[in-house]
């Protein structure tokens, strides 16, 4: 299972939760089975974030795989000048 | 310590023929001999000359705007205002790989219930001459209720503050606000528990920091020409860091098909961050569509200090705790930027950045996204990033100062490295801080002695780059040269970066290899030229690019030769067989490309991807500042610029962005700032008074190149475009903390603010 940390921002989405463990072979997987946990938590993952996979940020990489026994952190998704 | 020797000797690839070496760009001749095409050298026959009517009021309500004089003027072919843009809803949507709020977006590009700055873009004409358009603006009757407006972004966030969107909620808390406010957004990042982590400080510093508005000041104005066929083709030629985005957000805006609006990129006069969004596109494209006829916009240069967007100024707390022997314990800040006149100020990378080059356990750091009337802020070079981190390296230096501890070696003991967490969430890979910190401390310029008034200050920066969407294609021609086609427009000297690239793939000469970038049409989605991704995100399309091409020449040699393919290799710019004794001498890309009609038809080779695999780029910055404590001068007399590149493809280019952001943060920390009059006005919109360096106003910059390759590069690229704007802010405010014993905790640290000190003895806190 993967082990996915979340931002104090999305945390407040996710009823308190900073951590949460499941089981998603892609980053696609991934991003749904967090907005069916968490319904409030939906929206913000549909309009993106960025996804660390061990410590390698991912934006936009939904076939990406997520590894069993990864660290997942999901983050704002950067720009830049 | 590494030397630059070693870290190159790191590189992913040995034995590099073309990567790494440095001949003249591409487009370097027509640059030099004035040929170059950029954004306002467009005629086309009937051309129309488009003008922007723009606000006179920081905040103000427009009950009603009458074009029918102006309409009636001989020679005026088209009026457009807020009439002419369909509003949009109030929603976050994916829009070329950015999250774009096109209720914004509609209401920045043409005011629509309230004019929001002075600037602000009102209404528009096309006419057939210049004169005849100043005249109709002069025409257009536009009743405004003015407003009070706010400017500052403490007083933004007073209770009590006028009210720029009667709707807006700040995003971020829990249970959400009831009442609305200037505050569009709170975020928040916490790592270990930074109140326990103080507690363990034998030192605490705790200071604020005031940076003002900068703009990113290209010398090319924004410029388009626009032309709409009857049955609703549209072109449009204009000077942008990304044409592809452009497409995207003015099909949107007009309702048009993506697939009807071809967009080609001129030249560009400089972006830095500021050409990634639109302003007068939209607009002239309308015009067009109205007049069925060609428009020209042309920025004037007041127009684009009022109207285009600065980087936001700020207000940020810090405070941070150290042990004695100079182990940080923890950091905390709140950062508060202004947005200008619509959400979505760089608070989050500002945030993220902060505390980015130091492994530390316990951090906190809050930000608030707060709007004010004044433009909307627009990207500018690791948007963001200089004014949190200029906080954090200021007050890192006071630490290191009050321990008695050399500044770098401070930094050393705290640096990030590969394997440190991140206030964000991910771990590092492998990261180059170190190497430039241990670069700058062997540095003879670190060493070398100071004269009188003067002092010497050094701080870090970091920023994250970026990948993305990009694609490339490669054409063989039959007499073995090659066209490479891509869709980022060519800032720094991309064209030269992925024309190397592909010479090194192909081994082929690289004068053999001719770059171009596409329209639109020509070439599949390609992002920005911006987050420092083109040498990396079009390099890696680039390289697939050139190995699809490569493939395809194995395959024609081996059907020539009536061998497998598999027994075919690509080496030094030839297909071999497997060596032996009756082995075919080796076909040349010139040769096999001369006989590509019979064997099968053109080689082309393709790839698109969204570039992943992006690595981080730290540097560590040493300046010498004399100040004139007659006048209040503060000069740069020495500049040492170090940076980890990963690997540096075109070292002169690279050394290119390390001066460029260098003296960009040099003007940034020294000299440059919007000055607003109590009526919300802008004082200095122009060159005269908006004062940014010129060359007799800094030193040589000195660069050192760190490599440090990514790993998840071919050759270890990581992009180097915006970090080195960020350290010279906190380092010309160390230096002149050195040469003055005061520390300014307001920019810029202009020649009035530092003589004001040097008479009050104190800061400007």
């Amino acid at each position: 299972m993967a082990r996915v940390v979340l931002t104090p921002n999305l945390s407040q989405l996710a009823g308190g939760e900073t951590e949460v463990e499941l089981t998603a072979s892609t980053i696609r997987q991934l991003l749904r089975e967090l907005g069916d946990r968490y319904p409030e938590l939906k929206p913000h993952l549909d309009e993106g974030v960025a996804v660390a996979i061990d410590g390698q940020i991912y934006q936009d990489a939904w076939l990406e795989p997520v590894p069993p026994e990864s660290e997942v952190h999901l983050l704002p998704q950067i720009a830049g000048g | 310590m590494a030397t630059t020797e070693e870290t190159r000797a790191r590189a992913v690839r040995p034995n590099l023929t073309w990567v790494g070496t440095r001949p003249v760009r591409p487009d370097g001749v027509d640059k030099v001999t004035g040929r170059a095409k950029f954004g306002a050298d467009l005629q086309l026959p009937g051309m129309l000359v488009g003008r922007m009517l723009r606000s006179p009021y920081p905040h103000a309500r427009i009950r009603s705007i009458d074009t029918s004089k102006a309409e009636g003027l001989k020679g005026v072919k088209a009026a457009v205002t807020r009439d002419d843009f369909e509003d949009l809803p109030s929603e976050f949507v994916p829009a070329g790989e950015m999250l774009v709020n096109y209720r914004d977006m509609v209401r920045n590009v043409m005011a629509r219930e309230k004019a929001l700055y002075e600037g602000h873009a009102v209404a528009a004409v096309a006419a057939t001459s210049a004169a005849v358009a100043r005249q109709a603006l002069s025409l257009i009757e536009v009743d405004y209720e003015p407003l009070p407006h706010v400017i500052d972004v403490l007083e933004a966030m007073e209770p009590d503050a006028p009210l720029l969107h009667e709707d807006l909620v700040t995003a971020g808390v829990e249970p959400p606000p009831e009442a609305p406010s200037n505050i569009a957004k709170r975020l928040s990042f916490t790592l270990g528990d930074s109140e326990a982590g103080l507690e363990e400080a034998d030192l605490v510093v705790e200071r604020e920091f005031t940076t003002r508005p900068v703009h990113q000041a290209y010398i090319e104005p924004h410029a388009c020409v626009a032309n709409v066929s009857e049955d609703d083709y549209a072109e449009l030629w204009c000077t942008t860091q990304g044409h592809y985005v452009v497409r995207a957000f003015c099909a949107k805006l007009l309702g048009l098909d993506i697939s009807k609006l071809r967009v080609t990129a001129s030249e560009i006069g400089g972006g830095f961050g500021g050409k990634t969004v639109v302003y007068l596109e939209p607009v002239a494209l309308a015009l067009a569509r109205k007049a069925r006829r060609p428009v020209k916009m042309v920025m004037s240069r007041e127009e684009v200090f009022l109207a285009s967007g600065p980087a936001p100024g700020t207000h940020v707390w810090v405070k941070m705790g150290a042990t004695r022997d100079g182990r940080i314990t923890a950091a905390e800040a709140v950062l508060k930027y202004q947005a200008g006149a619509f959400q979505g100020s760089p608070i989050t990378p500002g945030a993220m950045c902060a505390f980015a080059p130091y492994a530390l356990e316990n951090v906190k750091v809050t930000g608030y996204d707060v709007v004010t009337n004044r433009p909307k802020v627009a990207s500018y070079r690791a948007p963001g990033g200089p004014m949190s981190e200029y906080a954090v390296e200021c007050v890192v230096d006071e630490i290191a100062k009050t321990l008695a501890i050399d500044p770098v070696e401070l930094r050393l003991k705290n640096a990030a490295r590969e394997g440190t967490r991140t206030v964000y969430g991910p771990k590092f890979g492998p990261i180059g801080l170190i190497e430039t910190l241990e670069q700058a401390e062997h540095h003879d310029h670190y060493r070398a002695p100071l004269a009188p008034n003067q002092g010497r200050g050094v701080a870090c920066g970091f920023w994250f780059n970026i990948g993305g969407e990009s694609c490339a294609s490669l054409h063989v021609n039959d007499d073995g040269t090659v066209t490479l086609t891509v869709g980022t427009p060519d800032i720094g000297g991309s064209r030269a970066s992925l024309c190397l690239m592909a010479a090194e793939e192909l081994g082929i000469d690289f004068e053999k290899v001719q770059p171009i970038v596409a329209d639109t049409s020509s070439l599949g989605f390609t992002f920005l030229t911006a987050g420092s991704r083109s040498t990396f995100a079009s390099g890696l399309a680039v390289i697939e690019a050139t190995r699809d091409a490569v493939r395809q020449l194995c395959r024609r040699a081996a059907q020539i030769w009536e061998l497998p393919e598999e027994s075919v290799r690509w080496q030094d710019g030839c297909a071999r067989s497997e060596e032996s004794e009756d082995a075919p001498e080796p076909l040349s890309l010139a040769e096999l490309a001369t006989v590509a009609g019979k064997t099968g038809g053109p080689i082309v080779g393709h790839a698109q991807l969204n570039a992943q695999g992006v690595a981080p780029s730290f540097g560590t910055h040493i300046v010498d500042v004399e100040v004139d404590r007659e006048t209040g001068l503060v000069t740069v007399v020495r500049y040492t610029a170090i940076q980890d590149a990963g690997k540096a493809i075109h070292p002169s280019y690279v050394e290119g962005q390390y001066q460029g952001g260098a003296v960009q943060g040099i003007g940034w920390a020294l000299n440059e700032e919007y000055i607003y009059g109590e009526d919300g006005r802008v004082e200095n919109p122009s060159f005269l008074d908006y004062r940014i360096p010129v060359a007799s106003d800094v030193p040589m910059i000195e660069t050192v190149l760190v490599e440090v390759p990514n790993p998840r590069h071919p050759y270890g690229v990581r992009g180097v475009g915006e970090t080195p704007i960020i350290p010279p802010l906190a380092a010309i405010a160390n230096a002149v903390e050195s040469a003055l014993g005061i520390r300014f905790s307001e920019l810029p640290m202009s020649p009035p603010r530092v003589l004001a000190a040097i008479h009050e003895g104190a800061g400007t806190a």
